[in-house]
């Protein structure tokens, strides 16, 4: 090397690119139509399948006849599950406790079917229109069985079991508590105490989680092509490492076989972190036919076989002294599996364990949970995925707890949580919260909302009878993000690790790849990753390129759930990074006859600690390629890899209020004004932040108003359709108001919490408790979620009609 | 799923389109914007042999004036009835509804006509068209022909279209001078109205001389609410009154019953939207 670079002009103000609200580049694709979905895929030969699924939630498979449709037109194959005696059993992941009964799950049935929309067939067709009407001269003959819907009713003895040979529905069971973790006191024995102590009161409330799902706006698309030596899978999923290790641990082909492609992914919220039977099957039918096999989900198939989600039953109890400070929680849920267990199912409710204590300092905590089965759909991970109906539980609790003590209900709230000084807390469900300040957030909450002038609102309309009464809705809420400590999650028997990976590879012309084992479904990564790289490489940030979502470029990784990207796979992108100055270094002091040891590393150049001699890492990148005057022995490559475990989770936390207005005479809920003031730790790209508050906010106000999945009691999916399960769409969001404050994370370098499920979770019951505090003075007491103008009508006019009563007989 | 497999045709002319029909018999549907007969033929509900689309016949997209009339074509899109000067002047009700169909993609799409012959009892531009007491026009092998909107419909998705005709345009007295409001109810934008009120108000002598309440998703078809109308008729503008009288919007109804709502609160919310309808349209006409 002749030349090395000037040094940088220090007068010029440098902007790090970590902390810039930089326009998300993926969406110049996204918003001129030029993404590339699965559906889009069109191969040589290729041919469709379609799927028969169950009309009825419960029978045996008396007479299965594909004679007819074998020989309709266009039809290239017919298989029942029998036909398909290479198929394996689909895989659960988490087997939560040594007694878990785990279902027989086919990706065709056989025999039996246990829900509407269980897989009972698959044709293969020259279009997909023959291979739809193909569909209809399948001849089935069902027998009949009864039917159980309701999770609690499916734990009595007598209950229609979903699965006769395993005995009882009852999936398993799982407990955890403040005494045998070493955390606290014996909850039952605080309850009963407090129970015969005037100076304390016990609040039980039995609350239900609606079940919902995701209702991802691209249906789940699968394209295999069998004809290369690799086997390649398109899929729309999150999880396509998770995808390929399970299709290989499941189905008859070998890991090496197999490549997985997640190209566009048009959104997953958890929907598509799933191994599918769908999946299975096409790759099945496509090895036995040798070409090239499409399936496309409708959004009715999609709304009765891909996974829901939440259907919790939860009984709560919370003992309190009369000050407000919390002495026990005690947790009971009912979780409801549906039919089968999807790769997540049995442990969702699990996760949620660990954060019904919530921002609080509890003395004393046990939680219980049963898994059973019912004749549904089975549920899994949706945004937030067990954390979500925690803070359900305990926000909902510290509401009804204000009101039996008559506190506000910031106030009751405040004499409990955890105080700035006190971290990192040790939580008495085990984990260890590593900062937060929830005075600040709350505070700054309170000021942007205006809560003592909507306090005075409120009264007014109560006063003057308002037809139109106004409730506030408080949530303080923390998550459990950034999934996870490997160790931990052996811990809870879970079947992987939660580590994630990254590869940087550097480019002679200066320019970057950044490798992300973790896939984009719509968060933004391309754009977030690569700030963080233009950061620690000081490579400008239009000189680097995410790479990621196909385990033949980005051979290992974990994938997207859990607002683990930016936590977990941007550590590990943070420690590629670094990799990569390491080894660049020896190579610039080389070049600049230096001593390693003199060199300081400052925005993309080397240079000799207190001259101007220096050397950017782009001239680094091109003497790495020529290999022409490299020190002696050292392999010409920049490029490194890392794999981050984290310590720890992350725990974003913020303070969410609610004014919602509600329409006595027809029973409308409005929300008015949304504020939340969230704490995520450093922010990478704030406008992207804002992105994952509004979508997540508008899933959880859509949870507590707008959706719910329903069944008949036989078992019928009455909300089959987007025009039953009502989904908001742009003119149903209100403007939000949000902002955040900073309390880095201790547990990584970046100090990011992560932002992806805060909204999702701290919103339902930010609505509710603002719906109830609108009515209580009415005289209602609950509404289940969702809180719909039917609903909300009929309990005012049964509390009204209530009230009149106890009038007459007063 | 795909639709099954179907024959296609796109006549210029009316004549062409109703000859088709008449050769397709009971096979053949006509296709307006596509908005609701698609997903039926999606869900395969309904497996015609032949579609006749009626885009290319130009003169079913006018709307246009004739004399004491506004004729508004059957191809006429939502967005367009919602927009249309001539509409807003004379029927302003009916550019209320149609602005409350669905979302902007499907009001681009959807017509008037076949939101009238689809003959969905929720649906949004029959009671508007039953409030301006319209006349539905339509032609078949035997000629042209009119039906009051009032007797148009038959029960849910059923009509007075023959085999063979086409409905071509709603004829609509101008109501000018008149108030009118739309109130609709439904649990988020782009969904069915729960229940929804067309109310058009004619004043004379600070009193309400004439009244027309069209209800949407209150029985088998879209209908007139009689018992608040003839309550209404006559009433002094006392707000109070108007609201009382308009609450007996769902009187005689056998409404619906599903998720989104019970008969006893369809009827009690009839009502209060009548109420609110009522008194708007009062306040516009005053």
């Amino acid at each position: 090397m002749t030349t090395t670079s000037p040094p940088p002009d220090e007068t010029a103000e440098h902007v790090p690119e970590v902390g810039r609200a930089r326009l998300r580049r993926e969406d110049r694709r996204a918003l001129t139509g030029q993404t590339r979905w699965t559906d889009d895929m069109t191969l040589p030969g290729m041919v469709h399948l379609s799927v028969l699924r169950s009309p009825v939630a419960h029978a045996t498979i008396t007479a299965l006849d594909t004679a007819d449709a074998v020989a309709a037109p266009g039809v290239v194959g017919v298989w029942t599950g029998e036909d398909l005696p290479e198929q394996g059993a689909m895989p659960t992941a988490w087997t939560v406790s040594d007694d878990m009964r785990t279902p027989p799950y086919l990706p065709v049935s056989v025999g039996a079917v246990k829900h509407v929309g269980d897989i009972v067939a698959v044709v293969a067709a020259t279009s997909k229109t023959a291979a739809d009407d193909a569909l209809a001269l399948i001849d089935v003959d069902y027998d009949e069985l009864p039917v159980v819907i309701d999770p609690v009713a499916a734990k009595q003895e007598g209950s229609p079991l979903v699965h006769p040979d395993l005995g009882t529905n009852v999936c398993a069971t799982w407990g955890m508590d403040s005494v045998a973790l070493g955390t606290g006191g014996d909850a039952a024995a605080a309850i009963r105490e407090a129970e015969a102590d005037p100076d304390q009161v016990v609040v039980r409330r039995t609350l239900r989680q609606n079940r919902i799902t995701p209702a991802y706006i691209e249906p789940r698309s699968i394209v295999v092509d069998p004809t290369a030596e690799q086997v390649t899978m398109w899929s729309a999923t999150q999880v396509p490492h998770i995808v390929r290790i399970l299709m290989a641990m499941t189905q008859p082909i070998e890991e090496h076989e197999l490549r997985v492609v997640a190209p566009d992914v048009g959104g997953g919220f958890g929907g598509k972190l799933q191994f599918t039977r769908e999946e299975a099957l096409v790759l099945l039918v496509a090895r036995r036919l040798r070409v090239p096999c499409k399936y496309t989900e409708s959004r009715s198939e999609s709304m009765q076989s891909s996974h829901h989600a939440r259907d919790q039953v939860q009984e709560l109890t919370l003992a309190a002294r009369r000050d407000g400070t919390i002495t026990a929680l005690d947790v009971d849920l009912t979780a409801d599996m549906g039919a089968y267990l999807g790769i997540l199912t049995a442990g969702i409710p699990l996760l949620g364990g660990f954060m019904f204590n919530g921002i609080y300092r509890i003395p004393a905590y046990s939680f219980h949970c049963t898994d059973v089965f019912t004749n549904k759909t089975m549920t899994d991970a949706y945004r937030g995925a067990g954390k979500p109906e925690a803070t359900f539980g305990i926000e909902r609790m510290m509401d009804e707890l204000a009101v039996e003590l008559d506190l506000d209900p910031i106030e009751v709230r405040r004499r409990n949580w955890i105080r700035p000084e006190e971290f990192p807390y040790a939580t008495v469900a085990g984990l260890t919260y590593d900062s937060g300040n929830y005075d600040q957030a709350t505070d700054r909450a309170l000021e942007m909302f205006g809560y003592d002038g909507l306090r005075a609102e409120q009264a007014r309309r109560r006063e003057s009878g308002d037809p139109v009464q106004l409730g506030i809705g408080v949530c303080t809420f923390v998550e459990l993000s950034g999934l996870a400590p490997s160790r931990v999650l052996g811990g809870l028997n879970y079947g992987s690790g939660g580590w994630e990976h990254s590869t940087i590879r550097m480019l002679p012309t200066g320019k970057v790849e950044v490798v992300a084992g973790t896939t984009s479904h719509g968060q933004g990564h391309a754009t977030a990753f690569s700030q963080i790289v233009a950061d620690e490489l000081g490579i400008p940030y239009d000189d680097i390129i995410l790479i990621s979502g196909d385990t033949a470029s980005a051979h290992k990784g974990m994938d997207t759930y859990g607002s683990r990207s930016l936590v977990v796979g941007g550590m590990a992108i943070v420690g590629a990074a670094r990799k990569v100055v390491d080894k660049a270094k020896p190579i610039a002091a080389h070049l600049l006859e230096a001593n390693v040891d003199d060199l300081e590393f400052v925005r993309g150049r080397f240079s000799v600690k207190g001259t101007t001699s220096g050397v950017t890492i782009q001239e680094i990148m091109l003497s790495t390629w020529l290999a022409h005057d490299l020190p002696e022995g050292l392999e010409p490559n920049l490029d490194a890899d890392y794999t981050f475990d984290p310590e720890n989770f992350s725990f974003p936390t913020g303070t969410h209020l609610a004014a919602v207005e509600v329409d006595t005479q027809t029973g409308r809920v409005t929300v008015r004004d949304y504020v939340c003031v969230q704490d995520v730790g450093v922010l990478v790209n704030p406008m992207i932040v804002d992105g994952q508050v509004h979508g997540g906010l508008t899933q959880g106000i859509a949870q507590a108003l707008y959706e719910e999945i329903q069944y008949s009691d036989e078992g019928q999916l009455t909300t089959g359709t987007l025009a039953d399960y009502l989904v908001p769409a742009a003119p149903d969001v209100l403007r939000y108001r949000t902002d955040t404050t900073v309390t880095e994370a201790t547990t990584n370098t970046l100090g990011v919490k992560a932002v992806g499920e805060t909204g999702a979770t701290a919103a339902p019951p930010a609505i509710v408790n603002g719906v109830l505090d609108a009515l209580r003075p009415l005289g209602v007491t609950d509404i289940t979620m969702p809180c719909t103008p039917l609903k909300v009508w009929t309990a005012l006019h049964e509390a009204s009609a209530h009230t009149d009563e106890g009038a007459v007989t007063a | 799923m795909r639709p099954v497999d179907f024959d296609y045709t796109s006549p210029s002319t009316l004549d062409e389109a109703v000859r088709s029909l008449v050769d397709g018999g009971d096979d053949a549907t006509v296709i307006g914007g596509g908005q609701s007969l698609l997903p039926v033929l999606r869900l395969r509900m309904a497996d015609p042999d032949l579609l006749v689309d009626l885009r290319c016949v130009p003169e079913l997209r006018q709307v246009r004036e004739d004399g004491d009339h506004v004729v508004i074509g059957a191809m006429a899109s939502h967005h367009v009835v919602a927009h249309d000067p001539l509409i807003a002047a004379h029927a302003g009700v009916l550019g209320q509804a149609a602005a409350s169909v669905g979302d902007p993609q499907i009001r681009y799409r959807g017509t008037i006509g076949g939101a009238l012959a689809h003959a969905d009892p929720a649906g949004d531009i029959a009671p508007a068209v039953l409030a301006l007491d319209g006349v539905i026009e339509l032609t078949g092998p035997a000629g042209p022909r009119s039906v009051p909107a009032a007797e148009f419909f038959h029960g849910p998705f059923t009509t007075d279209v023959h085999e063979g005709e086409v409905l071509t345009a709603v004829r609509i007295a101008k109501h000018t001078g008149w108030g009118m409001r739309y109130e609709k109810f439904s649990q988020v934008a782009q969904s069915w109205a729960i229940v929804a009120v067309a109310a058009a108000v004619r004043l004379e002598g600070g009193g309400v001389a004439d009244v027309r309440l069209g209800l949407a998703n209150m029985g088998q078809t879209p209908m007139r609410a009689q018992a608040a109308e003839s309550a209404l008729t006559g009433l002094s503008l006392d707000e109070d009154a108007l609201r009382e009288a308009a609450a007996r919007a769902g009187e005689g109804t056998s409404p619906a019953v599903d998720a989104a709502g019970t008969a006893e609160y369809r009827r009690h919310l009839s009502g209060v939207l009548a109420g609110r309808a009522v008194v708007a349209a009062v306040q516009a006409a005053g």
